[in-house]
């Protein structure tokens, strides 16, 4: 950009054919790499009000925590602690197969790329799997409030019983609410593997990949606060 | 004044209004200027649904025993309509109107950062609307606008879900107006355009998409646990099993209390250009008013508990709420001033959106330090939940929002439209906007400091002189409204043409033909080095 | 001016009556908001109705130049008005917070808010609905709680204000300056008869009000209720006064500290003893087994603020919570 003499105005360089770059440019950027920054911008402006989205779940369990902490602990014991880890692995897994297929799809390398995919697509659904299985044992164990909570007497390990159901109410809407972001997520990758089967996945647009796996590694981050927020506590390691 | 260039005429001159026709090349556009329109056609249907019921509450009051409905109806009235003008029409006002239309070509780009998400952004705010006005019709909400709980999780029977479940929708689409808008003032401004020489337009609606951003979750999971609850008839507000029903007030205020920063920050952006352009003169104190709406922003993310003094939270709580209160003012203060130095040694004329900005200044001043009363605590004791807080955010929003709303409607209608309306009628519709605003809303400060409590559907005899008072300004303000609607409709058909700059305005939106070809720009923008330079020789462009 | 003019009319109706010892505090502030308000913004209106007269466009090819910038104008226009800023917060703050605490001695009044009527009770017995009387120049607090939705007592004519919610104690206080019967409204909505839930305070001479506790007088008082609910209720079997019981005894405890079995201190106060009525597995104690049951379901909040006043009777330690 050349300064011209103060007062008049700068001259915008002659913007070049905008389609003559490549069919994957979308008409209102003026470059590939125009359109790449935005769709990462894009992506991390989401990931905030995502933030800020389950930020207000987590605030109000740090404050009933720290009230009821009794009745938060005895339900944290009667979590799955070993099916919550093994959870817990399997996202990493799923993260480390994402970040492989944005390398992938970086390089131009088809094959690679689906097989990541699936593969996370994989875990992710192993993920969801393991999950139902301990919202049904917990719906056998009569642990669902609003619809069937009534715990055995062992199960509350002292604790009034409502606190205990508060520990549960946050439990299922704060796992409920990362199962559907997971469900979201395996979509958009389905989305992403089905598109590259097609070859419509080239080094020009691998982007939207990059975006996705963003999206992934958010909740990802997510379960990590949750696993030790929700299965940790409790002492049961005293 | 039109630059001296003679005009292609608009009927043989492709631009996004013609460049096709038919239902799905609208409902499937993803051209910000068609999408902008689309909203302008929804929001000023809920204004007027909206304004319909203020009528309706107004006509009820004039009675102490009430005039018109039952108090379940009245109840319903008032939540509709708080309900449906800030979610449905003030926050998306500005922003998904001007903003949809204005930000790309004022920063000289083609279009927004990701225009198929505007459009999605529209279907969702559609979608919500038709959730709450599927609730409106089949019998109401009567929780208020606030959805405070016990009460609108346990113990009304009305169709509280689905008003919820509208507002929660509609946030998605104001948090993915606002990302569009952030991503797009970061990344795509035209070569030479630096943060400082955007027009102040821009800076408060990168500002409100802040909040927008930011601040929009929260009120979705505030009113999806309320939902919960009322599903599964337990939850984290129910006292029953130890909830805080205060905890809903902490988590609905910190959106509420922002949100009404959403909705000013963009009709400050707005006077700010009615200003300049109409005394011709570059705004005094640029980066000072640049700077107050990022300040504004980020200020209005602490004070939300200055809602609750006397909801039972501690005193020190009240105590720093009610200092960053005071600091919230100072920024708002800044602009005021700065507006008004800029008519300093100006050459001003008197155009109808003009005269809505110097509304807005003046109105938005007495709204704005109305507002201190509330700030401070030992007056917000007594004038809490009281009719002054009703006239006080009714002159920020309608005396200060609404005006600048139709300011710029009007300012950027030839843009718009490439008609010109009739002036004279405009003028006096703004006059008679005004006269009917303030003899609605200054009699309310004295019914809320006598002690008149919101939410009355029947008062004490003695507040009825007040009420006739401000029942008989709702009148003229609602036939004021009217006009408007109706010139600006015939001037799309029967106004003269506009030329590119009718105005003579600066900016690089004016620097295209009206209505705008589709990609915004014929020739390539020349960025100014100095935005508003008013100053300076004219110089030809084509 | 017909807006100034209907104000002149209404001249006496321009202020409620100020009826209590802080209503003057407030309306000075109030006022002198209200002043700095018209100032501002017929400062406002006033130079721009000026300059727009003074600098309207005469001719349409007018370029005026641009004035220069002034920084020491910005800071001026930000310094004063800070300034004004910081005087206000902290009158507004040092108001409320002298106000915040009733003085000691005052008489207590228990309310319970429900949609959409109000019930008070007097220490000495007689209960009300929708109304209070009490005796002029005297401390009142109030110490409430609502059976459903959250309500407020709002008393405009002594400007004072505080939500009433489940669950919970809040309290406000206000000491009457003038005989007078004046508006209680409540100031938060609450439902379809939220604009019903209104009443009045009786504020009497203190003859008068002697008078009136003669005519009301109940067969029993406030605590002489407790007292026979504590033993209805059982309460008596365990809390022996000797400390021998299974439970605590509650002689001379009131107000004073208490420190759970898992080293958190808590004041005895209201709250404390609603939750121990409601609650008692949260608050465990070092010396004695969790075994008192919970009286859920079998109390009002009445009777929970019966009781209450019972076993404040049985002699206090310190005051009781803030407010």
């Amino acid at each position: 950009m050349s300064e011209s003499a103060a007062g008049t105005p700068l001259a915008v360089p002659p913007r070049e054919s905008v389609h003559s770059a490549s069919p994957a440019l979308h008409h209102q950027f003026e470059d590939i790499e125009q359109q790449r920054d935005a769709g990462n911008f894009g992506m991390w402006v989401f990931l905030a009000t995502e933030m800020l989205f389950f930020g207000g779940v987590f605030t109000g369990y740090i404050i009933y925590r720290s009230l009821y902490y009794s009745g938060f602990a005895a339900g944290s014991r009667g979590l799955e602690i070993d099916l919550g880890a093994a959870m817990m692995f399997v996202l990493l897994a799923s993260s480390f197969t994402m970040a492989m297929a944005v390398h992938a799809a970086r390089e131009g390398k088809h094959q690679p790329l689906i097989g990541f995919l699936t593969a996370t697509i994989i875990l992710g659904v192993a993920f969801l799997g393991m999950k139902f299985t301990e919202y049904f044992h917990k719906w056998q164990e009569h642990m669902v409030p609003g619809l069937n909570f009534h715990p055995a007497l062992e199960s509350l390990r002292g604790a009034p019983e409502r606190t205990v159901e508060m520990f549960m109410c946050f439990y299922f809407f704060m796992t409920g609410l990362h199962a559907l972001h997971m469900i979201i997520g395996i979509g958009l990758l389905t989305i992403m593997a089905i598109l590259a089967r097609r070859g419509k996945i080239s080094r020009e647009n691998y982007n939207r990949v990059e975006v996705s796996g963003l999206y992934w590694h958010f909740v990802d981050i997510i379960w990590i606060y949750l696993f030790p927020l929700l299965y940790l506590i409790g002492g049961r390691y005293k | 004044m039109s630059t001296a260039v003679a005009e292609v005429p608009v009927q043989s001159r492709i631009h996004y209004l013609n460049a096709n026709y038919g239902i799905k090349s609208w409902l499937f556009t993803t051209d910000h200027k068609r999408i902008a329109l689309l909203y302008l056609g929804s929001i000023t249907l809920m204004f007027f649904i909206g304004g319909a019921m203020a009528v309706l509450m107004r006509l009820h009051l004039i009675e102490p025993a009430g005039a018109l409905v039952q108090p379940e109806t009245y109840n319903k009235l008032f939540t509709m309509h708080g309900v449906i003008m800030l979610f449905f029409f003030l926050v998306p006002s500005i922003p998904a109107t001007l903003g949809n239309f204005l930000v790309p070509m004022m920063i000289g780009a083609r279009d927004l950062a990701f225009p198929r998400l505007n459009l999605l952004s529209w279907y969702v705010y559609i979608t919500g609307a038709t959730f709450t006005l599927y609730a409106l019709i089949s019998g109401g909400v009567d929780t208020g606008w606030t959805f405070y709980t016990p009460l609108s999780s346990h113990y009304l029977t009305t169709h509280v879900i689905a008003a919820a479940m509208g507002i929660f929708i509609n946030g998605f689409s104001s948090i993915l107006t606002g990302l569009n808008f952030i991503v797009t003032i970061h990344k795509m401004r035209a070569p030479g355009m630096t943060w400082k020489r955007m027009p102040l337009f821009l800076w408060s609606m990168y500002a409100t998409s802040i909040i927008f951003v930011l601040a929009t979750p929260v009120i979705a999971i505030a009113l999806f646990l309320v939902m919960l609850e009322r599903v599964f008839h337990v939850g984290i507000f129910d006292p029953a099993i130890g909830g805080d029903p205060v905890l809903f007030q902490h988590l609905f205020w910190f959106y509420s209390h922002p949100a009404v920063y959403i909705m000013i920050l963009p009709g400050m952006g707005v006077v700010s250009e009615l200003v300049t352009c109409f005394s011709r003169k570059k705004p005094f104190g640029y980066i000072f008013i640049a700077y107050s709406s990022l300040a504004i922003a980020m200020i209005s993310f602490f004070v939300w508990g200055h809602h609750m003094f006397v909801s039972g939270q501690s005193l020190y709580a009240g105590f720093i709420f009610s200092a960053l209160s005071f600091a919230v003012a100072i920024p708002s203060a800044i602009k005021v001033f700065n507006w008004t130095a800029t008519l300093y040694k100006g050459s001003i004329s008197y155009q109808a959106p003009m005269l809505y900005a110097l509304g807005f200044i003046g109105l938005f001043t007495m709204g704005g330090l109305t507002g201190l009363f509330l700030a401070s605590l030992a007056t917000d004791v007594h004038l809490h939940d009281t009719y002054f807080v009703i006239a006080h955010f009714h002159y920020i929003m309608v005396g200060g929002a609404v005006m600048a709303y139709l300011g710029g409607i009007h300012f950027w209608w030839p843009k718009i439209t490439g008609r010109l309306y009739h002036d004279g009628w405009a003028r006096f519709a703004a006059l008679v906007i005004f006269v009917g605003f303030n003899l609605t809303f200054f009699p309310q400060y004295m019914l809320g400091y006598l002690g008149m409590p919101r939410r009355y559907a029947v008062y004490p005899a003695e507040f009825q002189v007040l009420n006739v008072m401000s029942s008989a300004g709702a009148s003229i303000l609602g036939v004021g409204y009217l006009i408007p609607f109706v010139y600006l409709l015939w001037s799309i058909r029967y106004g003269p043409v506009a030329g590119a700059n009718p105005w003579g305005a600066k900016g690089l939106e004016w620097e295209t033909p009206s209505p705008p070809p589709t990609d915004n720009f014929e020739e390539p923008p020349i960025v100014p080095e100095e935005p508003y330079g008013y100053a300076e020789p004219e110089h030809a462009h084509v | 001016m017909f807006i100034a003019a209907m104000f002149m009319a209404q001249w006496p109706q321009f202020r409620p009556a100020d009826a209590s010892t802080s209503a003057d505090r407030v309306d000075h502030l109030y006022f002198f908001l209200t002043g700095i308000t018209l100032f501002f913004t017929f400062l406002i209106f006033a130079t721009i109705f000026y300059f727009m007269i003074k600098y309207r466009r005469r001719s349409e090819d007018e370029r005026p130049p641009a004035t220069e910038q002034s920084m020491g104008l910005e800071m001026t226009w930000i310094v004063i008005p800070s300034l004004i800023c910081v005087g206000l917060f902290f009158w507004g703050t040092s108001l409320f917070f002298a106000e915040a605490r009733p003085p000691q001695g005052a008489m207590e009044v228990f309310v319970v808010g429900k949609q959409w009527m109000w019930h008070l009770q007097h220490p000495e017995g007689p209960r009300e609905i929708n109304q209070l009387h009490i005796p002029v120049d005297v401390p009142v607090r109030l110490t409430m709680t609502s059976e459903d939705v959250i309500h407020d007592f709002f008393v405009p004519e002594f400007r004072v204000k505080m939500d009433v919610l489940p669950g919970r104690y809040t309290s406000e206080w206000f000491q009457a300056t003038k005989p007078g019967t004046y508006h209680l409204f409540c100031a938060q909505y609450c439902g379809t008869l939220h604009s019903g839930m209104t009443g009045t305070i009786v504020v009497m001479s203190p003859t008068d009000y002697a008078q009136w506790l003669r005519d009301n007088a109940t067969t029993e008082s406030l605590l002489q209720t407790g007292q026979q609910l504590f033993a209805r209720l059982g309460c008596d079997t365990c809390h022996l006064p000797d400390g021998t019981g299974t439970g605590p005894a509650l002689q001379g405890r009131f107000g004073k500290q208490v420190t759970l079995r898992d080293g958190q201190n808590r004041v005895m106060d209201e709250a404390y003893i609603r939750q121990s009525i409601l609650d008692p597995g949260f608050l465990p104690l070092p010396n004695y087994r969790p075994v008192m049951p919970t009286f859920r379901g079998q109390v009002s909040e009445e009777q929970i603020l019966q009781l209450i006043a019972y076993i404040k009777s049985l002699g206090s330690g310190e005051r009781t919570q803030a407010p």
